[in-house]
């Protein structure tokens, strides 16, 4: 059984559909990507696992079931009980996500506290231990600081431990390096990997950088307009993406190994806003494949490597 | 022929107050002693992690940082003794691109009135405006259409290319460009590069590009500066830097680059940094990397080392891997 099972999840707001159809897995301490540009539905998504959907945007339909239990049908209490213990989630902004009045180590002691898994000593102990683990050099004085008082980098060790303390079964990791730089970014992808590892925790990993999608994942799933377009193993999906707008979006990012200078690939058009999504295929605007057939919605097929193309590359699998 | 632009040993230094009342006064050295020059139709990129000076250097040339000491020349004139009418001439020719279209551009304004605004200013007539504002859309790739449209109505690479166009009203000669693309959709990048690119291929611009992803840069740059700390720690020709780093710090950034190919997972050499960037408040005694350096030898933390020469235009400062010449008496 898997982890977490998401069946054709729909969210919406007022008139607008924002997510939808999006199904997907995540099996035991596996790395799933789900990858996309602004607006393609892939933060909705993780949000909604969470059940911390903004006021106004609204699940329509679909199931989440994690551990067997469907989380769309959990009262707050329950989803409660669950969240910073069996699931964790890290955002973006690591300064903006941290209270900025509380020292670090109490804030990663939190969830063992209100979870009741630790009497309020022995979880700053474990904060300590915690802090050390993330690589945060002399935490016993660091655990006394206040966010402010810790670089950009240091703080994302925070988020990171504090979610990973109560050892969730599964982390929920929103853009977790986009706001970071290079260097620290391959510290924080090189630990969330190693610490995963050793917990056998999985990670659904949200971000828009392919390079981060072929560092961490096992597997990934490419979102466009609110849609999963395609799912595959990481290797796979790079050596041979079957979806165009997959093929096409590897194809802009320069390479280090290409000939300077010359003009980039580049996708005609732009990222549609969801009031503009075309009927039928929502990248046939953009496509170079298009054809009529793609005014009518194609949906996911194939076994191990998925697309929801009437004219995927690679032919019929 | 003198270049373009000339930096020489530029120093922006903010005062600030620091300790809990902020009785203290100390000093952040933003930028330390910065030597550049860019010549026409070149693009010079300028790379380094948050903190390291790029962009206040970018902000120096252009009047928004104050230069605490050095010089800055632009066509063969110190832009430090220029009176208010010489300035004016030179935003002609030197003009700029944010990150963010969203706040470089005033949402009340059409896009038309945004890009017309450099040219009012410098006293076209409205007839000479018009057609001026059409060519320029066109020359960015924005359908006339959308000259009555406001900001909000745009994508984000479309506001980008508002941007550029108002740029471009002038014919400058060069254009600040301060991380022009990292605000913008992966498939929409490569859409304003490509712009950037033809419009230096038509125009004969001249680049001074401020970036953080070194994939880009290593397209587009014909010489690029790795700074950290303020400092240049290495320059060169950037097909040279890129394929022969030689200061750790370089070779740390490229190796930290994550490509977008999952076979090179394990194979890949890795440097991965300890540590943080140390505070530009309280720099390194010595070389500025010396906290975090892979190679750091118990000397390094002596005296700045100098900008070595290593191999034709290519700089490098770094004692240990670009020893400064030992003078031996005969």
């Amino acid at each position: 059984m898997s982890l977490l099972a998401i069946d054709d999840l729909a969210i919406g707001a007022g008139e607008l559909s924002l997510v939808d159809g999006v199904s997907l897995s995540v099996e035991p301490g596996e790395v799933v990507a789900l990858v996309g540009e602004s607006g393609s539905g892939k933060s909705l998504t993780a949000l909604s696992i969470m059940g911390l959907l903004a006021d106004g945007l609204q699940r329509r339909r679909g199931s989440i079931h994690f551990d067997g239990a469907d989380l769309t049908q959990l009262d707050d209490e329950q989803l409660r009980s669950l969240r910073g213990s069996e699931l964790a989630m890290i955002f973006q902004e690591p300064v903006s996500s941290l209270n900025p009045l509380a020292p670090v180590g109490a804030q990663v002691a939190e969830s063992l506290i209100v979870h009741g898994r630790a009497s309020v000593d022995g979880a700053n102990r474990e904060a300590v231990e915690m802090l050390r683990r993330v690589g945060i050099p002399e935490p016993e004085r660091r655990a006394r600081q206040l966010p402010t008082e810790l670089s950009g980098g240091m703080c994302q060790r925070v988020m990171i431990a504090a979610a990973l303390i109560s050892r969730p079964r599964l982390l929920i990791a929103d853009e977790p390096t986009t706001a970071l730089d290079v260097t620290i970014q391959a510290q924080i992808l090189a630990l969330m990997s190693e610490l995963a590892e050793e917990a056998n925790t999985a990670i659904l990993l949200i971000t828009h950088d392919m390079g981060v999608v072929a560092e961490l994942a096992d597997q990934v799933c490419v979102m466009y307009g609110g849609r999963v377009v395609e799912q595959a193993p990481v290797e796979a999906l790079f050596a041979a993406p079957r979806h165009p707008y997959t093929s096409m979006l590897l194809k802009t990012i320069p390479r280090l190994d290409e000939e300077p200078k010359q003009e980039l690939f580049a996708i005609k058009g732009n990222v549609p806003s969801p009031h503009d999504w075309p009927a039928g295929c929502r990248f046939r605007t953009r496509c170079d494949r298009a054809m009529e057939q793609c005014a009518e919605r194609p949906f996911m097929s194939g076994q191990v490597h998925r697309v929801a193309c009437h004219h995927a590359l690679g032919g019929d699998l | 022929m003198s270049p373009l632009l000339q930096i020489n040993d530029l120093k922006v230094h903010f005062p600030v107050r620091t300790g809990r009342f902020g009785g203290n006064q100390s000093v952040v050295k933003a930028v330390d002693g910065v030597s550049i020059s860019i010549d026409e139709n070149e693009t010079v990129a300028i790379v380094g992690e948050s903190g390291c000076g790029k962009s206040t250097m970018g902000n120096a040339v252009l009047g928004l940082a104050p230069v605490t000491k050095g010089r800055i020349e632009f066509q063969g004139k110190d832009l430090a003794t220029l009176d208010a009418t010489g300035r004016r001439h030179v935003w002609r020719d030197l003009q700029v691109v944010f990150q963010d279209p969203v706040s470089a551009l005033n949402p009340r304004r059409t896009i038309a009135e945004s890009i017309a605004e450099p040219l009012q200013i410098h006293g076209y007539e409205r007839a000479q405006i018009k057609a001026r504002v059409d060519e320029l859309m066109g020359l960015v790739g924005l359908n006339p259409d959308q000259r009555d449209r406001r900001p909000g109505a745009l994508s984000g690479g479309q506001r980008q290319r508002v941007v550029i166009a108002r740029a471009l009203a002038l014919s400058p000669k060069l254009i600040i460009c301060d991380e022009p693309v990292s605000a913008l959709d992966v498939s929409i990048q490569s859409q304003i590069l490509n712009l950037l690119m033809r419009l230096q291929r038509e125009l004969g611009l001249s680049y001074l590009f401020i970036a953080h992803d070194l994939s880009v840069v290593r397209h587009i740059a014909d010489r690029v500066a790795v700074m950290y700390l303020g400092m240049v720690v290495e320059e060169g020709p950037a097909a040279t830097v890129f394929a022969n780093p030689v200061h750790p710090y370089t070779e740390a950034l490229l190796s930290a680059i994550p490509l977008p190919d999952p076979s090179l997972r394990h194979s890949r050499k890795r440097i991965v940094l300890e540590g943080d960037l140390p505070s530009p408040m309280k720099p390194p005694a010595g070389c500025p990397f010396v906290t975090r350096c892979p190679v750091v030898e118990p000397a390094c933390g002596d005296a700045r080392p100098p900008l070595e020469e290593i191999s034709p235009m290519h700089f490098v400062r770094c004692r240990v891997r670009a020893p400064s010449p030992v003078v031996t008496k005969i």
